[in-house]
């Protein structure tokens, strides 16, 4: 194929090329000695250890850790009961809605989903005193909110997709559903719950305007520290803490897609 | 089944369908009302910033004060209409810049040999898996006036003055399209990977040359992909504000952004949220069309 279409291969390097560009020029200069991210004066380590040192980074970023955790673990719970009901029950009333529910905080702005939710904290306190001020509490509710429709998603594709004999033969021989449910289909659908966790992790440690929304003066979230960092202009320790992340997530990514192929591999010969 | 069985897996139901359902009407659905109710309030130097619209409940009389001023403002004050009209332009445009990247990279990866779909899909996943305000941050350094760019070109001795790159539309277009190219590959890869391969070879058979066959076959049949990528881009960027504010000028109007400095410069609550609701509302028949084709992507499955 590609031998065949030079062109379209060209434009396919070029988009590759357009989407790592970018990120390999960030952490290059991450390495740089001078304090002018663009000019390189020689090799350093010395922004990773000034990162390391950085009191205010360090904070935020434990607070966005914490926070993305209880997120990714509420969600995949709500977003897995989501899923099961899209899936499972043809007709129920209200699905309309939840299915409306679930793609609407994927594409819907930030800044509406942010406004909206804020408005709802502060009436939610003056009506009934919770939640008390606005700060982790508040982020990690919001954040639950939109995560769970991306694991709704990337969990329903796989439930949908299942073999659904085994749990059949399982009711046949007399197992409860509850028992089918954790015995058979979760161990079938777990690739597609820990997807969903460390997708609804990362979403959350990325996220800015809806945490700048809903936040109070107490917390700040390293997305947060980033960006006021960043108005200011470009600084190295950035960098730094770009290439950590890069880094990170590149090998989570590359075990999960790993996990993934070896299992996809596994079901096309069993097919065979 | 016995009773209690039937009982008991009724219950069951409920609780799958009825949590989420709660949790998404209760932290998604009702909060819209309180950004219609509070676009209707008075702004006021208070905490919080506004006067609440219900200012009275004696004797089963309910006293209401509507303000319709904000939605006045936005419809006199020209510059609201001119973020609108910008954010579609710069929404529009970023939208099929993506689409014509987009497109030709889904169809390489559709037609790649099996093996390597996955790791193909998986790389152009990648970049959306690290920050979003990182990936906008490389841009600058890029795009500066000492940036990577204009060394290169000074460098080489093609420009002696900088280009000015960076706070113009430019920058903002390229930080969209870099952003949101992931959002565009993925359905029409969906789409384009699904796609009948006989029906090309039936009309290769039948004489038609290539470039036909991709007019008349493969484009219209991947346009429900074309649909899904378009509005998965459209209807975020049209509330962008990271990429206006970060890579933008000045003189970027759009309504995300806007929205922001309304909220957290001016403490101006209500207008923002009356900015808010206008968005939503030029918003739903984007959003109707991408839930139509996911309907007929779900039937499809």
């Amino acid at each position: 194929m590609f031998r065949r279409a030079p062109l379209l291969m060209t434009v396919l390097l070029f988009g590759y090329a357009f989407l790592y560009g970018p990120i390999l020029s960030l952490m290059v200069y991450s390495f740089n000695e001078s304090r002018l991210v663009t000019v390189w004066g020689g090799f350093s380590t010395k922004w990773y250890s000034e990162l390391l040192h950085n009191e205010q980074i360090l904070g935020a970023a434990w607070l966005s850790i914490k926070i993305a955790a209880i997120n990714a673990s509420a969600s995949v719970v709500l977003g897995t009961l989501a899923a099961v009901a899209l899936v499972r029950y043809r007709r129920f009333r209200g699905r309309t809605s939840l299915e409306i529910m679930v793609t609407a905080p994927m594409v819907l702005p930030d800044v509406i989903i942010g406004l909206s939710l804020l408005l709802l904290f502060v009436s939610m306190q003056t009506l009934i005193g919770w939640p008390a001020g606005r700060g982790q509490t508040t982020i990690t509710l919001a954040h639950i909110t939109f995560s769970m429709a991306y694991v709704t998603v990337v969990v329903r594709s796989r439930l949908a997709h299942m073999d659904r004999s085994l749990e059949e033969a399982a009711l046949d021989l007399g197992a409860r559903p509850l028992k089918v449910f954790f015995a058979i289909t979760l161990p079938i659908i777990a690739p597609a719950l820990v997807a969903g966790w460390l997708l609804a992790f990362t979403l959350s440690m990325d996220d800015l305007v809806i945490a700048s929304f809903v936040s109070g003066p107490g917390a700040t979230t390293l997305p947060m520290v980033v960006y006021s960092s960043v108005r200011l202009g470009v600084s190295p320790q950035i960098n730094a803490l770009a290439t950590l992340i890069v880094v990170i997530v590149a090998i989570a990514v590359a075990i999960a897609g790993v996990l993934l192929y070896r299992q996809e591999k596994g079901s096309n010969s069993r097919k065979e | 089944m016995s009773i209690p069985g039937a009982q008991r897996a009724l219950t069951g139901r409920r609780l799958i369908i009825g949590l989420p359902w709660l949790w998404l009407g209760l932290f998604f659905a009702l909060p819209f009302l309180f950004v219609l109710k509070l676009s209707l309030s008075e702004s006021v130097l208070a905490q919080p910033p506004y006067l609440d619209l219900i200012r009275e409940f004696k004797d089963g009389v309910l006293i209401l004060a509507v303000n319709l001023g904000n939605y006045q403002l936005l419809l006199e004050d020209s510059l609201y209409f001119k973020a609108l009209l910008s954010s579609l332009q710069i929404a529009g445009l970023s939208t099929l810049l993506t689409l014509l990247l987009g497109y030709p990279m889904a169809y390489a990866i559709a037609r790649a040999p099996q093996h390597w779909r996955l790791p193909l899909m998986m790389l152009i996943i990648l970049p959306f898996w690290t920050s979003f305000l990182i990936r906008v941050y490389a841009w600058i350094g890029i795009l500066k006036n000492n940036g990577l760019i204009n060394q290169l070109l000074m460098g080489l001795g093609i420009i002696d003055t900088p280009l000015e790159m960076l706070h113009t539309p430019f920058a903002v277009y390229i930080g969209i399209v870099y952003s949101y190219l992931p959002f565009m590959v993925l359905p029409l890869y969906a789409t384009l990977v699904r796609l009948d391969l006989t029906l090309l070879e039936a009309a290769a058979d039948l004489g038609c040359r290539p470039w036909k066959q991709f007019l008349r076959i493969t484009l219209p049949l991947s346009m429900p992909g074309v649909l899904a990528g378009a509005m998965l881009v459209f209807i975020p960027v049209m509330g962008e504000f990271v990429i206006p504010d970060l890579l933008g000028g000045p003189d970027t109007l759009m309504l995300g952004k806007l929205m922001w400095i309304e909220f957290f410069s001016n403490k101006d609550w209500p207008l923002a949220s009356a900015l808010a609701a206008v968005l939503l509302v030029v918003l739903i028949i984007p959003f109707m069309l991408l839930r139509h084709y996911e309907q007929r992507n779900q039937e499809a499955q």
